[in-house]
């Protein structure tokens, strides 16, 4: 029961992807690519989200994520995607799971303002410090794979697509666990978690760093699929923002919902910035309110019923 | 069922996506005869849109539709670029490195954009480098300025049609050191990124070669870049031992920085050098302190505004007569991009006998020389990539009678006196004595 | 001496900017419970409606002096206008959801407002120097200062003196810290809480405004204005406790303080000591330094 019919529509959905990849234009490719990146980190807010916990800071580990490639690229000529994809989820997972000591014992408004706070003193560093790109950042050399440096991006959707498969399975096979099923358990009522003889604290620690380590991987594959990394679009509080603007765009009700709402977020941005150039805030700013006041369940629950009502 | 409906959903997005990319290359190829399209990237929002932003659109809009109509003077009145009318698009160009790279792929993958120019923050223009290259895309920068772009790494598709800020800041540097031979101290606030970071570092080296008894100050300000308000920064300069003030501030920072200054007295007690003044003087009026050495990115805006040469004369009235305004250096930088547009599809036009491609448009574009509007721009650095014009400096005087912002003392310097000849980086041109410069 | 004087002044004087922000928003959240985004627009809101009138009067010939009138006239005004219809027509209906997702609700609205900004006044940045020439300058510690930013720490004074008086010895006071304390219990009293909470929305708006509007004489009021507030103003809120105005106080003078002493000694630290700070706060004292006093309810 553990590979269950989410987990195959994704493997399937995203294979298809990857396979249509190769035939559709390259922007549409890029646009799906960024989705898929951001949306690794909005699958980790969603395993927050359902213990009730947001957190607006997670720009933090994306950017941990992001930065790690970096200085992996600049300063010891790393290329291969997949030392860099261990290197961000081991640095966004070590500090994840240091800092989650603290945060596991935080719940609501100040779980959300602890996490703004470090994020902020990583933006802090970055921001003034030279070594680190300041305000610039970086830009990243083309990813290799095992020493081999293909032409174009289209390799490297492909491996985001196998990346993106396999944490969504992994993050659906952890709900469906014992540990899994706690999520809402905790959200509902942590006194009663605890009668159980369950860790909350312990429980959420896990969470948070799981959560950490999808951000990190998403802040990786992000400064890939970019070539390019810096403060104020990946560590600065509004990227936090966004992505857990994403997270409600996407709706909490299946892990299949973040892919789905980070493309459609990565659509809307481009069409109103290219409609409205001195409005394309309004835009994602009205989506949101719209969101929040008439469609709690996000893009998820209108696909649900448009599907479910069919089959 | 819910599998089998959502495969089917994805093949279908999948086929209609590939249909529509179909047609749109379609359309493309049928225009790509009569007209290309130009996108113009300016900042739109955010502190720096007035005086940066709108002033470069302009420029570029308004020289796009003169050659359009073919009114340039000579030895530009020919019709449109190598024949063929431009369309601009105008975009913003805030929101941080990383939404310009994706907006970049857009325009030139989804709208199919034959040519970008523009950019005036130097972040912007180091991130979209190896795009540009990557995207095989003409990419002319206007007004950024760090070093490292052609100093890094060769470029093939990317030029910038003006010097970048070695050469600003070497004739900031002779400037002073012409002017104030006793000078004791110096010290500096800049942006925290690599346009602040590279104009100090340049200043503060060649005044060093020129002047060694003059020493910096050792409490630098480097603030964030649009952090807004300098009454701390202000205190601690006016505090300072040092007789002059370096800034490379542009756009709002810097309309902000000259307001608090101004009336904190800092420039009664301190010699101000501000490399990217011009656009602010036109904004601020009156209220630009006088005795300011005042520079604006090279020979541009309020640096040249008596040169009267044909081409110059007829920009000043254009742009006048359309905005009501001088031209300040953006405007001018911004024209200078589109002029060298022209230039290199007039050129390649030419030679190929047909609509050119974009390699034989950037093969045109290489290593050319051309007359602008205020100067001559040779593009003779980075393997003919890179610009190289004069650079200009004077001291602000505020014309009461006209009513308007005025300069004295402007010196105009040779381009190869602040510039480092091909195959040297700045820095090491500098330490090494900068040899082979021609200052008169 | 004059270090010490001149980073006492800096620091005091960025406090006393960041005091009327956060009261603002310190006041909205102990009475509502919403920690609220667009406070950072309400500033850019007050910036731009200030320097705008400050311009227009100035060219129709009225004195410089006239400025201090519109600083506070547009403070007011915008905390009406906005404060009314945002609260009316949005918040209202977010009552009982989730505190977090009232902050990413009024995280949108930041998005909504900083574009509305654009399409009302356009991009080009306004300055309205004339209040900041009126006041001209004074030598302080060896060094030149305007008066008006000295001003800036008066005002707040009495931002925070009025705040202090309102709050503890008018009937208005006892009724919001009823509010504050239990909100049923208030009902239950035959509190008009609805009525209650729409007045203190304009309040706090207004201060957020007031912010702004007095900023604006010594800035270039450009769009983007807000980002920036908004974030250190959360900073100081949680550093204080959240909804407590005395907590704003400490927390604005600590941040003024460190900040003005890092730009001094070590300018690169400048940004991340006042996050460091607020993590460090977070971690020993999640509920800040003047919590204000919580009932336990079962």
């Amino acid at each position: 029961m553990f590979f269950d019919r989410t987990s195959s529509i994704v493997v399937i959905a995203l294979f298809a992807c990857a396979v249509a990849g190769y035939f559709i234009p390259d922007w549409i490719m890029n646009q799906l690519m960024f989705g898929f990146a951001r949306a690794l980190a909005v699958l980790g807010l969603l395993v927050l989200w359902r213990t009730g916990l947001i957190s607006f800071g997670h720009a933090f580990y994306f950017g941990l994520g992001a930065y790690t490639v970096a200085l992996l690229d600049i300063n010891l000529g790393v290329s291969d995607v997949f030392l860099r994809l261990v290197g961000a989820v081991l640095v966004s997972g070590v500090i994840g799971w240091i800092v989650g000591f603290v945060l596991r014992n935080y719940r609501d408004i100040f779980f959300a303002m602890l996490s703004l706070a470090l994020s902020m003193v990583l933006y802090g560093i970055i921001v003034k410090t030279e070594a680190l790109g300041s305000t610039d950042g970086f830009s990243i050399s083309a990813p290799t794979f095992f020493g081999f440096a293909p032409d174009g991006k289209y390799p490297l959707f492909v491996f985001i697509c196998v990346v993106c498969a396999i944490c969504a399975v992994a993050v659906q096979m952890y709900l469906n666990s014992t540990l899994g099923w706690m999520t809402t358990a905790i959200r509902d009522n942590e006194v009663r978690v605890e009668y159980l003889g369950l860790s909350v604290a312990n429980a959420v620690h896990v969470k948070y760093v799981l959560s950490a380590v999808l951000a990190g991987a998403a802040g990786c594959l992000m400064a890939m699929a970019l070539g390019q990394v810096d403060p104020d679009s990946m560590v600065n509080w509004t990227a936090s923002g966004e992505l857990v603007f994403i997270t409600i765009l996407s709706g909490p009700g299946s892990v299949i919902a973040p892919f789905i709402g980070s493309v459609v977020f990565e659509l809307l941005r481009t069409y109103a910035f290219e409609w409205a150039p001195h409005a394309w805030q309004l835009i994602v700013g009205g989506t949101l309110l719209t969101i929040i006041l008439f469609l709690p369940g996000g893009v998820w629950s209108v696909i649900e019923k448009v599907v479910g009502k069919k089959s | 069922m819910l599998t089998k409906k959502l495969i089917r959903g994805v093949g279908l997005a999948a086929v209609s996506a590939i249909a529509i990319s179909g047609g749109a290359a379609q359309a493309q190829d049928a225009t790509k005869q009569d007209t290309i399209k130009i996108a113009v990237a300016a900042f739109l929002s955010g502190g720096a849109a007035g005086p940066f932003g709108v002033p470069g659109r302009n420029g570029a809009e308004l020289v796009i539709d003169a050659i359009n109509a073919g009114k340039l003077p000579a030895p530009y009145a020919a019709k449109g670029f190598g024949g063929a009318t431009a369309e601009g698009i105008f975009f913003d160009e805030s929101g941080g490195a990383t939404k310009q790279v994706a907006e970049y792929r857009n325009l030139v993958q989804k709208r199919g954009v034959n040519v970008v120019i523009g950019y005036v923050g130097s972040g912007n223009c180091i991130a979209l480098s190896p795009v540009a290259d990557e995207l095989k895309t003409l990419t002319i920068f206007s007004t950024c300025g760090t070093p490292r772009i052609f100093e890094e790494s060769p470029r093939s598709y990317v030029f910038r049609s003006m010097s970048h800020a070695t050469a600003d800041n070497i004739a900031a540097a002779h400037y002073v050191a012409d002017k104030f031979p006793n000078l004791k101290g110096y010290t500096g606030i800049n942006q925290n990124y690599s346009w602040g970071q590279d104009s100090w570092r340049d200043f503060d080296l060649t005044l060093q070669t020129r002047n060694s008894s003059a020493k910096a100050s050792e409490k630098l300000q480097f603030p964030k870049i649009f952090a807004g308000q300098y009454g701390t920064e202000i205190s601690a300069l006016s505090l300072d031992k040092s007789e002059l003030v370096h800034s490379s501030f542009w756009g709002g920072d810097l309309e902000a920085f000259v307001i608090q200054g101004g009336a904190r007295g800092l420039f009664k007690k301190k010699t101000a050098v501000l490399t990217v003044g011009g656009a602010a003087s036109y904004r601020l009026g009156k209220r630009m302190p006088d005795n300011i050495i005042l520079g604006d990115r090279g020979p541009y805006g309020i640096l040249v505004r008596d040169r009267k040469t044909a081409l110059n004369t007829w920009f000043i009235n254009a742009f006048k007569d359309r905005y009501g305004t001088y031209p300040s250096g953006p405007a001018y930088h911004y024209a200078q991009s589109i002029l060298a547009t022209k230039v290199a599809y007039d050129k390649a036009a030419a030679s190929a006998g047909m609509a050119p491609t974009q390699e034989q448009v950037v093969a045109a574009l290489k290593g050319a020389t051309f007359e602008s509007f205020s100067t001559t721009v040779d593009m003779a650095l980075g393997n003919g990539h890179q610009a190289i014009t004069e650079a200009a400096y004077g001291i602000t005087r505020y014309n009461n009678e006209a009513g308007e912002p005025a300069l004295t003392d402007v010196k105009f310097f040779p381009a190869k006196c602040v510039m480092p000849p091909d195959g040297v980086t700045s820095v090491d041109w500098i330490k090494g004595g900068m040899k082979g410069a021609t200052c008169s | 001496m004059e270090t010490f004087i001149t980073n006492l002044l800096n620091g005091l004087q960025y406090s006393s900017y960041l005091v009327i922000v956060s009261v603002g928003l310190t006041i909205i959240f102990g009475v509502m419970k919403i920690l609220n985004v667009a406070h950072g627009s309400f500033y850019a809101w007050g910036a731009y409606t200030s320097a705008f009138f400050i311009g227009k009067f100035s060219d129709m010939g009225w004195p410089d002096a006239f400025g201090f009138v519109i600083i506070f006239a547009s403070a007011i005004a915008v905390g009406l206008v906005l404060g009314f219809i945002i609260e009316r027509g949005l918040l209202r209906f977010m009552y009982g959801r989730d505190e977090v997702v009232i902050i990413l609700a009024t995280f949108g609205l930041f998005l909504v407002l900083e574009d509305v900004i654009l399409l009302v006044f356009g991009v080009d940045p306004y300055f309205a120097y004339q209040p900041m020439a009126y006041l001209e300058s004074v030598e302080v510690g060896g060094i030149t200062r305007d008066v008006y930013g000295l001003s800036l720490i008066l005002v707040s004074t009495l931002v925070a003196a009025g705040c202090w008086y309102g709050l503890n010895r008018t009937k208005w006071g006892n009724i919001l810290k009823a509010v504050i304390f239990d909100r049923e219990m208030s009902v239950s009293m035959g509190i008009n809480v609805p009525m209650v909470y729409t007045v203190t929305f304009i309040g706090g708006t207004a201060l957020g405004a007031l912010g702004g509007a007095y900023i604006a004489p010594t800035v270039s009021v450009a769009p983007g204005l807000g980002g920036e507030v908004i974030v250190l103003s959360f900073a100081v809120v949680v550093i204080g406790g959240m909804g407590s105005i005395p907590g704003a106080l400490i927390g604005s003078i600590l941040i003024g303080l460190l900040r003005a002493i890092s730009v001094h000694e070590f300018p690169q630290i400048e940004l991340f000591v006042i996050f460091a700070v607020m993590a460090v706060v977070l971690v020993f004292r999640p509920e800040g330094l003047f919590a204000p006093a919580k009932v336990r309810k079962i």
